[in-house]
């Protein structure tokens, strides 16, 4: 008996790390974000391998917890519910990864009347993702997840304007068209943060209407 | 040859477990909560506990419902009753061990002319309604209850799922052994009579005594049960009913058990007994009642919706049939039985209006001239002596009682070398010592033993049946079972 509510701990706790991860890789994208539009190349590099490298431990943990809960068929219930919501906050994460890797790569030319446009873009990305992941919290423990799930998707729609906003602005700008494609696709990329945490929200909503005993 | 006839009563085991039993831990199952053989092993062990340790409790009243009193007959009526059952888990049904022996006592005392103890039949036949109910009341009150438990104490769902699958387990071990206490009477309670009363020493270090032997035979059989042939019903109680979750699957299991155990307890009667509270009958219930009961019990509280009625249906028919089935089925081969093989399934139970009874009854207040008619006559069975009665005196269905009571015909004859071959526990010194005193008597009814024995010692006397007295005339009783059955000569014996 004591060996099953040892292994909850471990699995619980495990659950937890992940969390941290996905809420650790919202914080670090968007500093990375602003040290690349103020020029802080070095530092940028330093977030964006930190954000890899959460991404590969967050990667390990959900095998493991997806190993576990199958192993031990533990919350037979919830179980594909669960593993449904890590799989997909894990595209929040790749989103953010693969965002950053190509800013690293594609060294887009941003002006500088636009970085704080691209900073309050990547900034609600980064709310919702908090949101979401206090939202999985929550799931956990039966608790007020509309609260975040409405949260999440208030975000999102801010995110939404201000890319509407920039791509109008940069499509307004006297410029060569490749240059503003350049400048519109990041827009889209980093608006994709938020996206998918709206759509792991919607996820999370079902379950916890199918979660109540 | 008895281990010939008892095979049938391991068959109907064997059914019960199938069957009954499988419904202890059919939500835990069906939610994947409780691995089908985790459950099945927990539930093995505590029926044959339960069976063994508290299993007399309801043997009692099976026992008057019919005295099926011959082993031909005991083998038939298991039989029948494990075969109705088999059909009914074949169909993936979750019926009643319980209500399959009614049926078939009822086929028997049809088949034999016997008489039908309707106050019995009518406890019995009740419990089949209140038992589902109490199971449902229980189950919506724990449901609800545990609903605010969990919404104003929020538990990570990981440890709500080790809490409950410990829940589950622990619910489980109790409902089954609240079944087997409850329901071995189901499968052995018509051999109890055939078996001696001796205890068996084992290795000298504890002993049992022949019924409990008998009671670890049977409960062996319905492990076996549950262990091969009850995963289909666990899936028609957890699942095709209704959609369960795990913390319902154990609101389930708990309202059961506890009504199992409601039903079974000797402990809690005179619990209930001595603190002045109405008490429980201890009747064979079913475990399929309590736990459609406590299924609808949730689904109702829920709002009602996604109960597949059709299921329901199909479950309250199979309720209905079983009896039915059992019944015929027991009738059937009871005449086969006889008219075939030659075999004996019925000990004859006369009726004789001598001059003895005539006294007798008319000492309880019962005169009547067209009694005086029949004296001397004798009727070969119960149904032939009420016909008689009926149609030839003037007598009302309460006097009619008290007639047959008295004018039952036995032969007994106090042998003292099977005086001495009594199990000391069962009886008191004063107790043996009246047997003693009556050494070598002869006695034509049950009522003249037991009235003569009352004389000897008022360790004997049975008293007015209320509150108080209830205990102690269970006890006398079913000491007196064992006098009749001991002392109990054929006729051509007697003269000795």
């Amino acid at each position: 008996m004591t060996r099953i509510f040892a292994k909850t701990k471990l699995l619980e706790s495990q659950i937890d790390e992940y969390l941290n991860d996905t809420s650790q890789v919202g914080l670090l994208f968007l500093e990375a974000i602003k040290d690349y539009l103020e020029g802080r190349l070095e530092e940028f590099e330093s977030r964006r391998q930190q954000v890899g490298e959460l991404e590969n431990h967050a990667d390990e943990l959900r095998r493991d917890i997806k190993r576990q809960l199958y192993a031990e068929t533990l919350i037979p219930e919830s179980r594909g519910d669960v593993l449904g919501i890590l799989e997909n906050t894990d595209e929040v994460i790749n989103a953010a990864k693969v965002t950053l890797t190509q800013v690293s790569a594609e060294h887009p030319d941003i002006p500088d009347e636009l970085d704080a446009d691209f900073i309050e873009l990547t900034d609600y990305g980064n709310r919702a993702v908090q949101e979401l992941v206090m939202g999985i919290r929550a799931f956990f423990r039966t608790a007020g997840v509309t609260d975040f799930v409405h949260k999440v998707s208030f975000w999102e729609k801010e995110a939404d304007t201000v890319a509407e906003r920039l791509r109008r602005r940069i499509f307004a700008m006297d410029e060569e068209l490749a240059c503003k494609i350049h400048r519109g696709s990041f827009v889209r990329h980093i608006d994709t943060v938020a996206d998918q945490a709206e759509d792991v929200s919607e996820r999370l909503s079902i379950s916890a209407i199918k979660r109540s005993i | 040859m008895i281990l010939f006839f008892l095979s049938s009563a391991l068959f109907l085991g064997w059914s019960l477990g199938a069957n009954d039993a499988a419904n202890v831990f059919g939500t835990a199952v069906a939610t994947r909560m409780v691995r089908f053989r985790t459950a099945a092993i927990f539930c093995g062990i505590f029926v044959v506990l339960g069976a063994v340790i508290s299993g007399a409790g309801t043997t009692e009243t099976l026992g008057q419902l019919g005295a099926v009193n011959a082993l031909g007959g005991s083998f038939m009526v298991a039989l029948a009753a494990a075969l109705a059952v088999l059909w009914m888990t074949k169909a993936g049904l979750p019926v009643s061990v319980s209500q399959a022996i009614v049926g078939a006592i009822l086929g028997w005392n049809v088949f034999t002319g016997s008489q039908t103890d309707l106050d019995s039949l009518i406890k019995i036949v009740s419990t089949w309604v209140v038992c589902p109910l109490l199971a449902a009341i229980f189950a919506a009150v724990f449901y609800l209850a545990a609903r605010r438990i969990i919404t104003r104490w929020p538990v990570h769902l990981l440890e709500l799922d080790a809490m409950t699958r410990t829940g589950l387990i622990v619910a489980g071990a109790f409902g089954a052994y609240a079944l087997g206490a409850n329901n071995i009477a189901n499968v052995m309670g018509v051999f109890v009579p055939a078996f001696a009363v001796r205890s068996i020493d084992i290795a000298g270090l504890f002993t049992v005594d022949s019924v409990q032997l008998l009671f670890l035979v049977g409960g062996l059989a319905i492990a076996i049960g549950v262990l091969s042939y009850s995963r289909r019903v666990m899936m028609t109680v957890g699942k095709g009913l209704f959609r369960l979750t795990p913390v319902t699957a154990l609101v389930v299991v708990m309202a059961e058990a506890i009504v199992l155990f409601l039903f079974s307890s000797q402990s809690l009667e005179s619990w209930l007994l001595t603190h002045g509270l109405p008490t429980i009958p201890l009747v064979p219930v079913s475990s399929s009642q309590a736990v459609i009961g406590a299924v609808i019990g949730i689904a109702v509280v829920k709002g009602g919706r996604g109960v597949r009625y059709s299921v329901l249906g199909k479950v309250v028919g199979g309720w209905a049939a079983t009896p039915a089935i059992a019944a015929v089925l027991a009738f059937l081969g009871l005449f086969f039985l006889q008219n075939v093989f030659g075999l004996n399934v019925a000990r004859p139970m006369p009726f004789r209006l001598s001059e003895a009874v005539l006294e007798r009854v008319s000492a309880e207040g019962l005169a009547s001239l067209s009694l005086e008619e029949l004296k001397g006559k004798s009727f070969e069975n119960a149904r032939a002596f009420r016909v008689a009665l009926v149609d030839g005196t003037d007598l009302d269905g309460a006097d009619i009682s008290l007639a047959m009571e008295f004018a039952l015909s036995d032969s007994f004859v106090i042998v003292p070398e099977l005086i001495d071959e009594f199990d000391p526990s069962l009886l008191t010194v004063g107790q043996t010592d009246a047997l003693r005193s009556l050494e070598w008597r002869g006695f034509s009814h049950e009522w003249q033993l037991r009235e003569r024995l009352a004389d000897e010692t008022a360790e004997w006397a049975l008293l007015p049946d209320d509150r108080e007295n209830h205990q102690h005339n269970k006890a006398v009783r079913y000491r007196l079972r064992h006098v009749y059955d001991t002392f109990r000569v054929e006729p051509a014996e007697h003269g000795r």
